[in-house]
């Protein structure tokens, strides 16, 4: 089994609608992952059924028993996220800004502080288009923890890969360098970073990729809006091969990824013959070709 | 008055809008300052030309093992719920990363033997132009971007306490779009109106309301896609702020890092309706 994470470090490139396309294609052999579980949209271009649900419990908050409460001011004293308010007879806890860190209710003498789990959101899987399968995930408004949310949907999608024998797990990652897309990123056996020709497009690439050369997963990269900015698409290239990340696609800007969305569609189903089309059918062969020769 | 700009989906324009529309508003005589709190990803800087006059950097306390007294009790690792210390039977491990600075472990421990020291996180840059610019970035391999978002508004809060304040946040609805928010006057979601952009909509919205805020939206590359967008917003009561065209003109002015209203004038005109609103909000 191989594992292919599509990332862009900015959103609005386009990753979305390329992973869903190469998720299109090799539906039959792979499990497809949402992991941009903040803002999850693959399930509206391939058609996910949500045909099983479960909880996903994450994180915990402190809760004041009122009648127990003393007032004392120990836990007001002793939380660092000012989580905890003081009211006329009791104290009062902010599930917002409650860290789940357990110190209030250590610390208090009374035992009028416990700690509750919280529903941090729901983990789906699904059937999708073209006879795949997809795990999937929403995240609690509100909620934190989407690291852990994202690390849950990989390893769903990894044990369905296992126990049906599928050759790919297919996985749009999510955007940003922080904790979700370093849970996005590990145990793959390839990046494709998804970018576009504008200055935050090689600015947000150059900081996610030394963010990939750190778990040392070989990449490569699908420059997007080609057309729309030739030198600042000439300087992307350059970075890439000084970094000797190879260029698998070359995209122009293309109103197609708008409309092939606003009716459901991967841009494959869209219009198979278009140009953006066959590049990105010609990128997926590329990858599936180079993750042939990867480790694990 | 702090105004968060934000949005579920990225790449709708949340730093096209903030970093015109805060050049606009100085140049309508406004005194206003612009904070970029995309800290994983900040691209401000990349279209206002401006010089750096100050760089601070930005630390989380950390515990750190002192051997001296410690009689290695493991309380430390007992009272850590974030699985950030292990104790073992000849010495403390620390996993910084892992850390939320709660000081339990620190505050705790009978030995005084893990003092909390200053880690750095990132870094808080102010630039000057016609306006003063605070950028918060994130050091690569930073997992955490809460407290430097929240370090760096606090920063602007101090300095430019009476300035009309406007918060480029970072995309999605989790923990990092929370804090940029959270104490905000009013809160403005840029959209575009195609389906990603309903469904990060709609996510978005649910977080704000969770919030109790004031919000309004923008649609953003409007003319493209379809108009369920507009439907929603109707049907929510959301005020529509400004419907920005779409036009090929602007991406390219945009994936140059140039100023786009003086050069666009239905982008200018937008600009307007915003400033309007803004303005009927006191």
């Amino acid at each position: 089994m191989k594992e292919i994470v599509v990332i862009s470090g900015k959103g609005g490139t386009g990753k979305t609608s390329i992973s869903s396309s190469f998720a299109y294609l090799e539906a039959k052999n792979a499990v497809v992952c949402d992991c941009d579980v903040d803002a999850a949209n693959m399930h509206l271009l391939l058609d996910a059924d949500f045909s099983h649900r479960e909880d996903f419990f994450s994180g915990e908050v402190a809760v004041i028993d009122e009648e127990k409460c003393t007032n004392c001011g120990d836990c007001f004293d002793v939380c660092r996220f000012d989580a905890i308010t003081k009211m006329d007879n009791f104290h009062k806890v902010n599930p917002i800004d409650c860290e789940g860190c357990w110190y209030c209710s250590r610390v208090c003498k009374h035992e009028a502080i416990t700690m509750k789990t919280q529903k941090a959101g729901d983990l789906f899987i699904s059937n999708i288009k073209n006879g795949g399968i997809m795990a999937h995930a929403k995240l609690g408004f509100a909620a934190e923890n989407s690291g852990k949310l994202v690390a849950h949907v990989k390893k769903t999608g990894r044990s369905i890969a296992v126990k049906e024998n599928k050759k790919y797990v297919i996985t749009d990652g999510s955007p940003g360098i922080g904790c979700p897309v370093i849970s996005s990123l590990s145990g793959a056996n390839l990046v494709v970073l998804v970018t576009e020709a504008t200055i935050s497009g090689l600015h947000d690439l150059e900081r996610v990729y030394k963010l990939v050369k750190t778990f040392k997963t070989p990449a490569v990269c699908i420059i997007n809006k080609y057309d729309l900015n030739i030198e600042m698409a000439n300087k992307i290239e350059k970075f890439l091969n000084n970094e000797n990340v190879k260029v698998i696609a070359k995209l122009n800007y293309d109103e197609t990824f708008t409309k092939a969305m606003s009716e459901a569609k991967t841009i494959i189903e869209y219009n198979s013959n278009s140009d953006v089309a066959q590049k990105i059918k010609s990128a997926w062969e590329k990858i599936k070709n180079i993750v042939k020769n990867t480790d694990k | 008055m702090t105004i968060t700009i934000a949005s579920g989906k990225g790449g709708t324009g949340k730093t096209t809008v903030s970093s015109n529309l805060t050049y606009y508003l100085s140049e309508l005589g406004k005194n206003v300052v612009l904070a970029d709190l995309d800290v994983e990803e900040p691209n401000s800087s990349l279209f206002i030309k401006a010089e750096k006059i100050s760089t601070k950097i930005a630390n989380t306390m950390k515990p750190t093992w002192v051997e001296d007294n410690c009689k290695l009790c493991g309380k430390c690792a007992d009272v850590c719920n974030f699985n950030a210390i292990l104790a073992l039977p000849k010495g403390i491990l620390t996993f910084p990363e892992l850390c939320h600075s709660c000081y339990a472990c620190s505050e705790l421990c009978p030995t005084d033997s893990l003092p909390m020291k200053p880690s750095r996180i990132g870094e808080i840059t102010e630039y000057k132009t016609k306006f003063p610019f605070i950028e918060g970035r994130l050091d690569l391999g930073q997992e955490m971007a809460v407290p430097l978002i929240k370090q760096t508004i606090e920063y602007v809060n101090e300095k430019y306490p009476s300035y009309l304040k406007l918060w480029d946040a970072p995309p999605g609805t989790s923990c990092p779009v929370i804090e940029a928010s959270k104490d905000s006057d009013f809160v403005i979601l840029i959209t575009e109106s195609t389906p990603f952009g309903l469904n990060d909509l709609t996510l978005a919205v649910e977080t704000m309301k969770v919030l109790n805020k004031k919000f309004g939206v923008i649609i953003n590359r409007y003319g493209i896609g379809d108009n369920k967008v507009e439907e929603y917003c109707k049907k929510e009561n959301i005020p529509i702020i400004t419907k920005i065209k779409n036009d090929k003109e602007v991406a390219k002015l945009y994936s140059k890092g140039e100023l786009i209203y003086p050069k666009i004038e239905h982008f200018k005109n937008s600009l307007e309706d915003i400033v309007k609103f803004i303005e009927g909000l006191k």
